[in-house]
């Protein structure tokens, strides 16, 4: 029995647990290669675009303002050249029932759950999903379970963990903690063996597919109040779900126009599965130490393919300091007269600094926001950053240290986003793609997989192909 | 301290000892096992620092050590104020009220 239980026993049955889980099985999906199908994963959720938004606005989500941030571009022409500084938007999304976005992708797991007869449904998440779903399954009568990494092995958490903690009990759900360490996903594995319950994924189609209303809402309330589309969405880029989703509804509105930006906080140098590392940075998500892994290789979640996949829609990815997102969120809460985030934060800082380079008729809508308060304030989470040796000082934002300082800009002009070289994104991607399946060969179609998933030429992906040794066929 | 069978409590138990944890993790945290804290009614009398039972709210039982009676949230807006967040208001408001740039 013990061995039916070891942490090698469980992983190795992790695809016949997750399928049975999900309800879905991935296996048809694949195509013996490298590719499989995409679009197909995505339409498997049983469930029209009409039917995901009835089921939301059921469930009280979605259908959220777009606040336009008026002294905050006004600030930004302020400081730009004459004639720059674009309009910046924000999607009020804490207006959901849990307070963030995340109940677009909640919504529809708990309906699909209940509809076919799950007693319970589980997810691992040490964020706002957690809540999110801990709220869905409340609406649908349905028993939750929360896994998550919350602690260092001194029981130390960050406050804004602890306040997800506390919002997923006192929605009344079951929170199971861990100490630091990927092998969150086994403890989940066994949950979900345990207890028959249905796996809410962050990653799965469902997730996915509810988040394309966000998309959609832009579009049309754009066209609405603009009579046109936005120039650019950011969104926030950690998992990826965010900004697929999202672009994923752009397209379905037919705003093919406009530009997908993702943005992050620079975390190099911390590592995401140290103990010590852990609580040393200052951002729980959002940030480069899973922008970039999860744009990089999707298909590392837990669930055998993710329908997240940044790389296909993303046209920029936008870096921003730790130091300059507490800038900016004091400046939303001064100049704004609101007090949100950390999560959409990160976006609307790299809108900051995009809007300084576009001229003044453009739009830039920041697509989230989330409730904030105890936890997950900037007072919380720079009090626990000192208190952790963090050393806090004004100067150049972008020659802080993660883990070691946070740099606030002496000044907003300070304030400046750093592309990240999308092609070393698209290059790792292919060869982590080829890896998934152990390739030695491409077929025709692999190729044309690759270019979707990279949203480039057949000559960069030949040619990345060839540098790995992948023969065409 | 002995305490109740039905109270609200937090336990303690170890998912996979240090041995037993994968390579693909930093050195510090391989040497520490990994923990789970769960919440539940205690299912018989028990002792802080002891083992013990407890059901969850889904009506899992779970074992563990008892750690917390009627654990409470006690994080809230940081222990110490960081005056650096009005430094930042002062500037901001300084600019807002300021000329443009190119004016």
């Amino acid at each position: 029995m013990s061995n039916m239980n070891s942490y090698e026993a469980v992983t190795s049955r992790s695809n016949e647990i997750l399928k049975k889980a999900l309800g879905m099985d991935y296996s048809k999906l694949e195509s013996g290669g490298i590719a499989f199908d995409y679009e197909k994963m995505m339409s498997e959720t049983g469930y029209s675009f009409e039917e995901i938004i009835r089921i939301q606005r059921e469930a009280g989500v979605g259908n959220t303002p777009l606040l336009e941030l008026k002294n905050l571009t006004a600030l930004i022409r302020k400081i730009s050249p004459k004639g720059k500084g674009a309009r910046i938007f924000v999607k009020d999304e804490q207006c959901n029932p849990s307070g963030s976005f995340k109940d677009r992708r909640a919504s529809i797991s708990a309906y699909h759950a209940e509809k076919n007869g799950y007693k319970g449904i589980v997810a691992a998440t040490s964020g706002n999903y957690g809540a999110a779903v801990a709220s869905q399954a409340a609406k649908r009568n349905l028993k939750c379970i929360i896994v998550q990494e919350c602690y260092d092995s001194k029981k130390i958490g960050q406050p804004e963990i602890l306040e997800k903690q506390r919002k997923c009990e006192c929605l009344g759900a079951e929170v199971v903690q861990l100490s630091v360490g990927p092998e969150l996903h086994y403890a989940f594995l066994r949950i979900l063996e345990e207890t028959g319950y249905f796996n809410a994924s962050l990653y799965s189609t469902f997730g996915i597919s509810g988040v394309e209303t966000l998309g959609y809402e832009i579009a049309m309330q754009c066209r609405e109040r603009f009579g046109k589309d936005p120039d650019y969405v950011i969104a926030t880029h950690a998992g990826g779900g965010n900004l697929t989703g999202t672009a994923r509804g752009l397209i379905r509105a037919g705003a093919t126009g406009t530009k997908i930006y993702g943005a992050s906080v620079d975390l190099t140098g911390l590592h995401m599965a140290s103990d010590i590392d852990f609580n040393r940075k200052s951002f729980t998500t959002g940030h480069t130490g899973f922008g970039v892994p999860y744009a990089t290789d999707p298909d590392h979640s837990d669930v055998p393919r993710s329908a997240a996949r940044a790389l296909r829609y993303m046209d920029n990815y936008l870096i921003v300091q730790q130091g300059e997102v507490f800038y900016i969120t004091e400046a939303l809460s001064i100049l704004e007269g609101m007090e949100r985030g950390p999560a959409g934060n990160t976006s609307l800082t790299a809108a900051f600094a995009l809007a300084q380079e576009l001229d003044e008729d453009q739009i830039i809508v920041v697509q989230e926001t989330e409730y904030t308060g105890a936890g997950k304030h900037p007072l919380a989470q720079l009090s626990f950053a000192e208190s952790m040796g963090i050393e806090l000082k004004f100067g150049d934002p972008k020659l802080d240290k993660p883990g070691v300082n946070i740099i606030f800009p002496e000044h907003p002009s300070q304030i400046k986003a750093t592309y990240f070289d999308m092609n070393r994104l698209k290059h790792s991607y292919i060869k982590n793609a080829v890896k998934h399946v152990n390739a030695t060969k491409a077929t025709k179609e692999d190729v044309k997989f690759l270019m979707e998933e990279t949203k480039m030429d057949k000559d960069f992906v030949l040619r990345v192909l060839e540098e790995l040794n992948i023969e065409i066929i | 301290m002995s305490v109740k069978k039905g109270t609200w409590v937090q336990i303690r138990n170890i998912v996979l000892k240090p041995e037993e944890r994968t390579s693909k993790i930093p050195d510090e945290t391989k040497k520490t096992p990994l923990y789970m804290w769960v919440k539940g009614y205690l299912n018989s009398e028990g002792n802080i620092g002891e083992m013990a039972e407890v059901i969850t709210v889904t009506g899992r039982k779970m074992t563990g050590i008892l750690e917390e009676v009627n654990p409470a949230y006690t994080y809230g807006f940081g222990e110490n104020y960081v005056p650096e967040l009005l430094k930042i208001d002062e500037g901001l408001r300084e600019i807002m009220s300021g000329g443009n740039k190119n004016e």
